[in-house]
């Protein structure tokens, strides 16, 4: 297994690589460093001079990709690409444009999104799985019926629908929570609670109805009409032989998404005014801030990948069959 | 073991006291705090960089230049701060390096500020001194640099008093190699010596970056500027190169804030910017709050500054003040309210709701909420819905100092026509019959909830040389009917339009249709309407509108290549003074030839010439004649087709008193005063929690579990069907 583990780790690189390229390319196709100064230093009054002195100070005023005035390796390290780019495969992530340190920012800035994505994550998992198991359980009687109906009509409304519509109800009319904000330790939890709610909420018809049919397909499989045949309680059938073969493909969108639960989420935390990550990385695209973009795409491919080595990792502990070569 | 999650859950939310959805932690209520919201995160707290109005509400608050806008008095009136009277001037001849005096006009002007003695800093790490009498912390080892999160958690604290000195050095700051002081490029042509001395301190930087490290504390008490003069301990001299009036203006602007070398010798210790403890984070100053908690993810928090003179409430304003008992606290010492709590709020939707149940004590109205909270009379004169007046909530409106106008590129040859004097003369009625024809009463009707205010000139109410009612309005648009400016008729456009050589919005020459250009920012679906009403104005004429939305980026671009034809932009005056609408038509300023601010890249020499001789010469008569002059210009050659004055209107709770709107004042949290007994009552009133929908989501719950469950208990109850029993025949 190490051998394996080293080999997509080995793999990872090119990939971060090609990342950092596509993100690179692709950022300054739309901004230009002369962009991206006027943008730091505002609208008004803005000289020349001011630019290039703004370009100078952050190495923007190189060429982007390949230097034809230096000499040797330095036409390919004297370049904003390299300089800004490759640094991150140290985890050195620097200053954002605005000076600040971004690694102090993230790590402040993670808790946050940790605390809304972990129970979204842990609670929604149950309730899903469960309502899917309940179904499967009820298939072909009233309850399976409409229970669809109802996870397709979940499934059918947007997010900033449940996030609006839950603050109007929740909080607005009903006064039980906070609408909006965040405090740090304890205090937490009443910011949370329905951002919680409206994250497992938003998530649940779509998952709920996969998992039903992930149950449905399992329970047509032989072994379980040999379980029921053995006089096996339908209870036990469901949980101790149906749940964990339908495992498998559970853990595949499940366990790949583990790591990226510190990246946050995008619009809940803009709208619930919780300091996570998910509003860095909006803030920055808004504010053409290149540094903390190329910053937060690595973490975020990094994260993939390890949530795929995990993905495949998690494998081997619900099905002893797979091996790794 | 079941219940056990919403039992917590529901006993986590009661320990929040009465009631439940309140945003602060419990030890806030009932205390003299403003709670209000930010909704982005200030880039600069520097006062040398610092520039916009988000960040002014931090700034201005803990910064004090020597001038401020008095809060009350009506137009804008500059009165000092911690200058002992306003400066004093004098005008010299000047010869070579030297000064000589003379008369008033001369070649040099020179501002004398005296500050008032006794007046101190917030207490501050950086002034700390140990028992030897030498300061506690400009020499911290990195490892506690390393431990540190706020320069308030250092335990020492220390003052001093305001000197000369201190302005003398923010003055110099203005320069500063590492920094971006946004006026640093106006300075440099007014005060004398600041370009040589930003080129001396550029080497200067360069060789200590070099022998010290880029964190190296720069000192510059080490290096004279010719132009700033300290005559005492109180007061200190600039001198400008030209007169320049508006001089005075940019004294009331934390650009010209005082500025202790201690802090930034504090701030410039090795490994302190690592930690974000810089000045651009961390203000320090001798205004009535200081701040104390920087979390621009999440909040930010003034508290007094224990140190604060107690400046007096205003005893003066405008007619109609006392009536509205805002000068009932005349005299009294500022500021009133303890503490200011920023919250980040980054959706309009939670911020106006938070406003309602009494979280935030005053709001703005987006167009989303306007319905909700405004009604605009027949005459436009806006009131409160029932809904707002039941909770006591009141409304201030006023005019920002503000134009936004569409404006025609003077470089192009339809709508500028600059090659001849034919092409002038086309292009000039082209954009009259233009502004006669583009509505823009119902442009603010139908975007801006009538939010504005139609401008007939590039002046903005308030401001020097604005005229109102009859003898202001523009009559080559409007008309005076019925005591109001009428739009003149569609009838007047067209004729001006065929008298342009495009009858019914054909080229007369060529018979082709007039096909224009609108360059815009795209900002996604919702500009569709805008877009279609602006086609459907250009329509009335016969003249087709093809709209090129491009991003933000790429529209300023060719703003700057003058490749724009017609073009939205606006301009917010950095100070109430004509020359500052004005300059944004004077010719040597155009955008594309000069990077100036001129972004219609207008060019009128008579124009021009008003503008020299306006520029330069205090509120008089003859200024105002001048300015009429430059406005009459304006309205016939039509460089912007129209615009309007932006109407702030801000809501505010009955708890919350002194609240006047001042668009340029924007440290008037000093002036506000607070009811905190009242507000809590009305939050406990407003907020008590609803619970019936928790018991009938409950029942809802048990109403769809219970049958499942009865059903499984049967289907695990039910026995296997006995085997059918079949006779032999």
């Amino acid at each position: 297994m190490f051998a394996y583990i080293v080999r997509r780790v080995l793999y990872a690189i090119p990939i971060l690589i090609g990342v950092n390229l596509i993100t690179f390319t692709l950022f300054f196709v739309v901004n230009t460093p002369d962009d991206m100064a006027r943008m730091h230093l505002g609208t008004k009054r803005v000289t020349a001079e001011a630019i290039s002195k703004w370009k100078l100070e952050r190495g923007y005023d190189k060429p982007l990709l390949w230097n034809t005035t230096a000499t040797g390796s330095a036409k390919l390290t004297s370049t904003i690409f390299f300089e800004r780019s490759m640094r991150l495969f140290r985890f050195d992530f620097g200053a954002a444009e605005d000076g600040r340190d971004i690694a102090r920012e993230i790590r402040g800035r993670m808790l946050p999104s940790f605390a809304l994505a972990l129970p979204v994550f842990l609670v929604g998992l149950a309730v899903n799985i469960s309502f899917a198991l309940m179904l499967a359980f009820f298939r072909a009687t009233y309850l399976d019926t409409w229970g669809v109906v109802f996870c397709v009509a979940m499934m059918s409304v947007s997010t900033l629908f449940y996030i609006i519509g839950g603050q109007y109800l929740i909080s607005k009319l009903w006064h039980l929570v906070p609408i909006s904000g965040y405090a740090r330790g304890p205090d937490a939890l009443r910011f949370l609670v329905l951002p919680v709610i409206i994250g497992i909420v938003s998530g649940f018809g779509t998952s709920a109805r996969l998992y039903r049919t992930l149950f449905l397909e399992e329970m047509s499989k032989d072994y379980v009409r040999t379980a029921k045949a053995k006089g096996l309680a339908e209870r036990v059938v469901m949980f101790r032989h149906v749940l964990r073969n339908a495992m498998i493909p559970i853990l595949t969108g499940v366990v790949v998404v583990l790591p990226a639960l510190f990246f946050g989420s995008l619009i809940t935390e803009s709208f619930f005014g919780i300091p996570g990550l998910g509003s860095y990385t909006i803030d920055a695209i808004q504010a053409q801030d290149f540094a903390v973009v190329r910053a937060m795409v690595f973490i975020g491919s990094v994260l993939y990948i390890l949530g795929l080595l995990a993905t495949d990792l998690s494998y081997t502990l619900v099905d002893p069959r797979v091996r790794f070569q | 073991m079941r219940l056990m999650f919403p039992v917590a859950l529901v006993l986590a939310l009661s320990a929040c006291g009465e009631v439940w959805n309140d945003p602060y932690p419990a030890a806030t209520r009932g205390e003299n705090i403003l709670f209000t919201a930010f909704v982005q995160r200030p880039k600069h707290l520097d006062p040398v960089q610092s520039y916009t109005e988000d960040e002014g509400q931090f700034t201005q608050q803990i910064y004090e230049p020597p001038l401020q806008y008095h809060y009350l008095k009506e137009p804008y009136t500059l009165v000092p701060l911690t200058a002992d009277g306003m400066p004093t001037l004098r005008w010299l001849e000047a010869k070579g390096d030297a000064g000589r005096e003379g008369a008033a006009g001369g070649t040099q002007s020179v501002y004398e500020i005296r500050i008032r003695p006794g007046i101190l800093y917030q207490p501050h790490p950086a002034f700390a001194r140990d028992a030897a009498g030498t300061f506690a912390y400009h020499d911290l080892s990195r490892a506690r640099i390393d431990s540190l999160r706020s320069p308030y958690a250092l335990a020492l604290r220390g003052t001093r008093e305001l000197v000369a000195d201190d302005y003398i050095y923010q003055i110099k700051r203005l320069a500063h190699p590492r920094l971006h002081s946004p006026i640093f490029s106006l300075m440099e042509q007014y005060i004398v010596g600041l370009d040589a001395f930003a080129k001396r301190l550029d080497s200067a930087n360069a060789e200590l970056v070099k022998r010290r490290g880029a964190e190296a504390w720069l000192d510059l008490r080490e290096f004279p500027l010719e132009g700033v003069e300290r005559v005492d301990a109180y007061t200190f001299r600039i001198r400008l190169k030209a007169p320049y009036p508006q001089f005075l203006f940019w004294l009331a602007m934390p650009f010209f804030a005082p500025m202790p070398w201690e802090a930034e010798r504090f701030f410039q210790q090795p490994g302190m910017a690592a930690q974000n403890l810089t000045l651009d984070w961390w203000p320090i100053g001798t205004g009535p709050y200081m701040l104390i908690e920087n979390d621009p993810n999440a909040r930010m928090v003034l508290v007094r500054n224990p140190n604060f003179r107690g400046e007096p409430y205003p005893s003066e304003g405008a007619p109609g003040d006392a009536a509205a008992g805002l000068l009932a606290d005349a005299g009294r010492p500022m500021p009133f309210i303890g503490q200011v709590i920023f919250s980040l709020e980054k959706e309009g939707i939670p911020y106006w709701n938070k406003f309602l149940q009494g979280y935030y004590d005053f709001s703005g109205i987006s167009s989303d909420n306007f319905d909700q909270a405004v009604r605009v009379a027949v005459e436009g004169e806006a009131t409160l819905t029932p809904e707002m007046r039941e909770r006591g909530i009141e409304l201030r409106t006023s005019v920002a100092a503000t134009i936004i106008y569409l404006g025609a590129n003077a470089l192009d040859p339809v709508v500028g026509g600059e090659s001849n004097a034919a092409a002038r003369t086309r292009a000039r009625l082209l954009r009259q019959a233009l502004a006669i024809a583009i509505d823009w009463e119902e442009y603010l009707s139908i975007f801006a909830n009538g939010r504005g205010e139609v401008a007939h000139s590039p002046l903005t109410p308030g401001i020097f040389g604005y005229r109102a009612g009859r003898a202001g309005i523009n009559r080559i648009t409007h008309e005076w009917r019925n005591g109001a400016a009428r739009r003149r008729s569609l009838s007047a456009a067209q004729a001006l339009l065929a008298k342009a050589g495009y009858p019914d919005g054909r080229d007369a020459r060529s018979g082709e249709p007039l096909v224009l250009y609108l360059d815009t920012v795209g900002r996604g679906p919702g500009d569709k309407p805008r877009f279609d009403w602006w086609r459907k104005q250009f329509a009335t004429l016969g003249i087709q509108l093809e709209i090129r939305e491009t991003d933000w980026n790429r529209f300023q671009e060719k703003i700057r290549k003058g490749s724009q034809q017609l073009f939205i932009l606006g301009w917010n005056a950095d100070y109430p003074d004509p020359e500052n609408l004005m300059f944004l038509l004077h010719g040597p300023q155009g955008r594309a030839r000069g990077q100036g601010e001129n972004a219609a890249n207008y060019r009128n020499p008579e124009f021009d010439a008003l503008f020299g001789r306006m520029k330069n010469i205090p509120n008089s008569p003859e200024r105002a004649q001048l300015i009429d002059q430059m406005v009459a210009i304006y309205q016939r050659d039509a460089p912007w087709i129209g615009g309007f004055h932006p109407k702030d209107f801000m809501l505010f709770h009955s708890w919350l008193g002194n609240v006047k709107p001042n668009n340029m004042a924007r440290n008037n949290l000093k002036y506000l005063k607070m009811d905190p007994v009242r507000r809590e009552a009305l939050r406990e009133a407003w907020n008590q929690p609803v619970l019936w929908p928790l018991g009938l989501i409950a029942l809802a719950l048990l109403v769809t579990i219970l049958p499942a469950l009865a059903s499984y208990r049967r289907r695990e109850r039910k026995v296997a069907r006995p085997p059918r029993r079949v006779d032999a025949a």
